[in-house]
């Protein structure tokens, strides 16, 4: 992984430079028109914040039950991501709907669920930084609670009446649409491993110190 | 009698003219009488779109930076505090 670091760093550098134009010369959706760009990065974060859901849920399990310690470094950087990316979700949306459906907030299905993803999460964070010692089984609990919840969410559109697009919205995208779309979702990609793995980085050089400074104290 | 009438007249237009003065002035339209699509709404109604996108693609980028820096920042006061740890671990 260092070794590909930086390349990944100048590609998604290239991929985020280029992002603007891509989305710029993307199409109008036909009903919502320059608003609906919003979609570009709006759909992607949301994506990348179930997959650090899910990133957090199994290291968190791998963590539980084989007690690795780097799979708890893992689950805390992916823990941070789904908030990061939680919060990105959570503000372009409504700014996206205040046009689109005319309100900034709606109680539905999807918007209520995701909120509720982001607060485990955020909770999580919480009993991390404040739980002290043996919090990190409790929070590993969390952490499988809210990947399970992710499915849930990703179905609500589907199963509720809700104002939200359905899932099926992203397959029937039109040609031009979807190759902005795909290029905005390769950026977030590369953007959440370089993230993820400075942040796992970030934890292995944390438990170095602890490290000493537990040999010094004995 | 053309005074007769004259004044005659000028008392059958005078409640007439007290009520159109007692009236209150006409309202504008409202701008929903019935269903009006967004589309057809007059231009000062309508919602812009260019500053909520500029918004949102604003936030991200600000959120991703901030980001950034908070893991840059908690780096380097992690390096600092390795280094003076390593300073006082007694070389063998």
């Amino acid at each position: 992984m260092s070794r590909l670091f930086v390349p990944l760093l100048l590609l998604a550098a290239a991929l985020f430079a280029a992002a603007p134009f891509v989305v710029a010369n993307a199409p109008f959706e036909e009903t919502m028109g320059l608003v609906q760009k919003i979609f570009y990065y709006h759909v992607p974060s949301a994506m990348m914040m179930f997959v650090s859901a899910f990133v957090c849920g199994i290291a968190s399990a791998i963590y539980l039950f084989r007690r690795s310690a780097a799979a708890d470094r893992v689950a805390q950087a992916a823990g941070e991501l789904v908030v990061l990316f939680g919060l990105i979700v959570l503000v372009t949306g409504p700014l996206w709907a205040r046009k689109a459906w005319g309100v900034w907030w709606e109680w539905d299905a999807r918007l209520t669920s995701s909120l509720l993803l982001w607060m485990i999460f955020l909770a999580y964070l919480l009993v991390r930084r404040f739980g002290g010692p043996g919090s990190e089984k409790l929070a590993g609990a969390m952490a499988l609670f809210g990947m399970a919840n992710v499915p849930f969410v990703y179905v609500s559109v589907n199963y509720w009446r809700t104002l939200h697009p359905k899932t099926s919205v992203v397959m029937t995208l039109a040609p031009g649409m979807r190759a902005a779309f795909w290029f905005s979702v390769a950026a977030f990609v590369i953007l959440y491993v370089l993230l993820l793995t400075l942040r796992k980085r970030l934890e292995d050089r944390q438990a170095t110190v602890e490290q000493i400074y537990l040999a010094i104290e004995e | 009698m053309k005074r007769l009438v004259l004044v005659i007249a000028l008392i059958a237009l005078l409640p007439g003219a007290i009520v159109h003065a007692q009236q209150p002035p006409p309202q504008p339209p409202t701008a929903q009488e019935d269903f009006v699509p967004v589309s057809a709404l007059p231009q000062a109604e309508q919602l812009p779109a260019a500053p909520l996108l500029i918004a949102a693609y604003a936030f991200v980028w600000v959120a991703l930076m901030m980001y950034v820096w908070s893991l840059w920042r908690r780096m380097a006061r992690l390096e600092r505090d390795l280094a003076d740890l390593q300073r006082r671990v007694p070389k063998p």
